[in-house]
């Protein structure tokens, strides 16, 4: 092994994509290893349909591992899918995974779950690796100080097939937060403070690093939640640094190293920090004591503002594309130029998705919730990320405050975050939704979706308007 | 996959920044297990009306566009879901080359895996091709990769530039995967020096 001294300081990123390369590819290409493949229903079938007609096998089926959750039902006979492409999509996983030998976390496992979240849950998920996934939200994975990123369905046959990815070296950015994170202030706000500063293109091309004091201070379910929005701002993979927290979660689980296994892999993932020294191509500076709550008001993620603030005035901005933009997209939400967000009204709640549904998000929901009733204009819905995040929330009691509350108790899945289910917004009908995406119709045709935080967005179903958490009188 | 080297049609124009994939293919769309068949539900809720009908406000469905094999964007286009389905959906629209001031990663890498050519061109080149396609009469675009120049008759040319291994992959329209499979000693080599952990933990589904 070449001596760590004569190398020239290493970024993390640059570490794991170092160690990850298996030759040089053509012309600017490397052929990089993955070391875990995820798989869902809705973007493999033509995949695994490309391998049958060329005849090939899954090279490594021991490192791919699939689950269903996208196009599943939350409520009623989860077993019974009435649409039928659909139940197609899902049958047609249940048979690829038989035939090409994949272990499949199917709807009765106690491990099904959002693809994202049962990863790390399993231990599937750990530092130094290289993970990929038919999704945009396979950053979340970066959260364990692994290098995770989204792929087409062209590049899940190519991963499939060879256990290795054609990739052209991105570029590197450092996110770095400052200070400590207010009272009330969840990685949420974070995120969506960081996209509204850089805008949804401001990391294409480039794989975040988060750090500092505020990121070194969250529980790894914040940590995932951060990573998971990297995309939203364009960027191929988010990342954080594994440290104490990352071990004391991955100890244990199933899939986790043990015994003197986990004792070499520790001492390995120890090494997995950026160098002092080494070079960021972009760096990115955020005040994480001067964060407010944020929600958005728009119809991209970097449409938001502190709920203490109003909606934007079209009329206020110079740039013509930008106004157009904001015009566009408060006609579409149907919003007043400075409306102030506390006063917007919510028809609907979601509490869900591969952002903010595991078990964490869920007890800060409950927290806000507990003692209260869902304002009667409301309809709200809790989507847990996993089976697993199910059972324990109802081993603590928390699925009953939220249906004493007036909200449903749902099985985990997708659900209504894209809505390519049943559980979707009407026209017209405005969300504060836990989830990632507030683009126009998606998460219903027509209907209006506003990011925010899980204990927010719970706030916002009692008070059947945005409200700031900073000032929430909790009970019990 | 099909190549492209060089191609020369009418463009289409739209006027918007960040154009993410959720417009592009709407998500009840993704419940398909073919490959083909998406044109139809290219940018479906701006095409149609509630009815179904064509919407005549949006921009494809105007007269002038008809027939269209070039897309004019602003910036960030193809942002967001990671779904191939939008890339399937351009193609089997019709489209084979899309011109925008910026693209998001994952929809670029999987354009050059079908054939669908993505240019990058300034703002101020993508302001004067604006200009040009919001005219009545079609605006005919030749797109040529060998060179790396979009031109029209008239004398509008603009130079592009395509990372190689991309620019590789259209002109000769490679089975990427069949290239990667020559590779398999290094593979393998790679294997056997850095044995996974999660592998260990399964032994029941190793197949090597």
């Amino acid at each position: 092994m070449q001596s760590e001294s004569v190398m020239p300081p290493r970024t993390l990123f640059e570490k794991i994509w170092d160690s990850h390369q298996v030759c040089p590819g053509p012309e600017d290409s490397h052929i990089l290893y993955v070391d875990l493949h995820l798989v869902h229903e809705v973007t493999t079938p033509q995949a695994f349909e490309g391998l049958r007609l060329a005849g090939r096998k899954v090279r490594r089926p021991d490192l791919t591992v699939a689950t269903l959750d996208h196009n599943i039902p939350t409520t009623g006979n989860r077993f019974l899918i009435e649409d039928a492409l659909a139940r197609t999509q899902v049958e047609t996983l249940r048979s690829n995974c038989r035939e090409f030998g994949i272990e499949l976390f199917d709807l009765a496992s106690p491990n099904q779950g959002i693809v994202h979240v049962i990863g790390p849950e399993l231990g599937l998920t750990q530092p130094g690796m290289t993970i990929v996934c038919g999704d945009s939200h396979t950053s979340t994975h970066g959260a364990f100080g692994a290098l995770a990123f989204g792929i087409g369905t062209s590049e899940v046959e190519h991963v499939l097939a060879t256990q290795c990815l054609v990739q052209q070296k991105p570029k590197t950015m450092l996110v770095h937060f400052a200070g400590a994170l207010p009272h009330g202030i969840t990685s949420k706000d974070m995120v969506l403070a960081l996209i509204a500063q850089i805008g949804t293109d401001g990391a294409t091309g480039h794989i975040v690093e988060y750090a500092g004091e505020a990121i070194r201070a969250l529980s790894m379910e914040a940590r995932m939640t951060i990573c998971n929005m990297s995309i939203e701002a364009g960027a191929r993979a988010g990342m954080i640094a594994a440290d104490q927290t990352t071990f004391d979660y991955l100890r244990d689980r199933r899939f986790a190293p043990k015994d003197r296994d986990w004792n070499q892999a520790e001492e390995y993932w120890r090494t997995l920090q950026t160098d002092s020294g080494a070079r960021f191509d972009t760096t990115v500076e955020i005040n994480a004591a001067q964060l407010a709550p944020f929600v958005t008001w728009g119809t991209n993620p970097g449409m938001a503002a502190p709920v203490t603030a109003a909606v934007p005035d079209p009329d206020q901005v110079a740039d013509e594309s930008d106004r157009n933009s904001i015009s566009r997209a408060l006609e579409y939400m149907g919003l007043r130029p400075r409306t102030k967000i506390e006063d917007i009204p919510v028809d609907r709640v979601f509490i869900g998705s591969c952002t903010n549904a595991r078990l964490e998000d869920i007890r800060a929901a409950a927290r806000v919730i507990r003692g209260y009733k869902v304002a009667s204009r409301v309809k709200g819905m809790v989507v847990p990320g996993s089976q697993r995040v199910k059972r324990e929330a109802e081993s603590e009691g928390l699925d009953k405050i939220f249906i004493a509350a007036g909200f449903e108790w749902r099985e985990s899945g997708c659900s209504m975050c894209l809505g390519m289910n049943a559980d979707r917004l009407n026209p017209g009908e405005r969300c504060a939704s836990t989830s990632n995406r507030n683009l126009e119709g998606r998460q219903g045709a027509g209907g209006r979706t506003h990011l925010v935080s899980p204990a927010m967005a719970a706030a916002a179903a009692v008070a059947g308007h945005f409200v700031d958490i900073r000032q929430w009188e909790y009970k019990g | 996959m099909q190549s492209f080297t060089i191609h020369t049609g009418t463009a289409a124009l739209l006027e918007r920044d960040s154009v993410d994939t959720d417009q592009i293919i709407p998500k009840q769309f993704l419940k398909r297990i073919e490959r083909t068949g998406y044109g139809d539900f290219l940018f479906f809720d701006w095409r149609y009306d509630a009815d179904g009908r064509p919407n005549p406000a949006f921009a494809l469905n105007a007269p002038q566009y008809a027939g269209a094999t070039v897309l004019i964007a602003g910036k960030n286009f193809a942002c967001g879901s990671s779904r191939e389905h939008a890339v399937w959906a351009l193609r089997d629209y019709g489209f084979r080359t899309v011109l925008a001031v910026s693209f998001a990663d994952i929809f670029v890498n999987n354009c050059v895996r079908n054939g669908l050519l993505p240019v990058v061109l300034s703002s101020a080149e993508i302001a004067e091709l604006t200009s040009r396609a919001r005219l009545a009469t079609p605006l005919s675009l030749t797109v040529d990769l060998q060179r790396g120049l979009v031109s029209t008759k008239d004398g509008f040319n603009a130079d592009f530039q395509i990372q190689p291994f991309r620019r590789m992959c259209l002109l000769e329209g490679l089975d990427e995967i069949g290239m990667t499979l020559k590779h398999e000693s290094e593979i393998a080599a790679y294997e056997a020096s850095r044995p996974s952990r999660i592998s260990i933990c399964r032994p029941e589904l190793r197949r090597l």
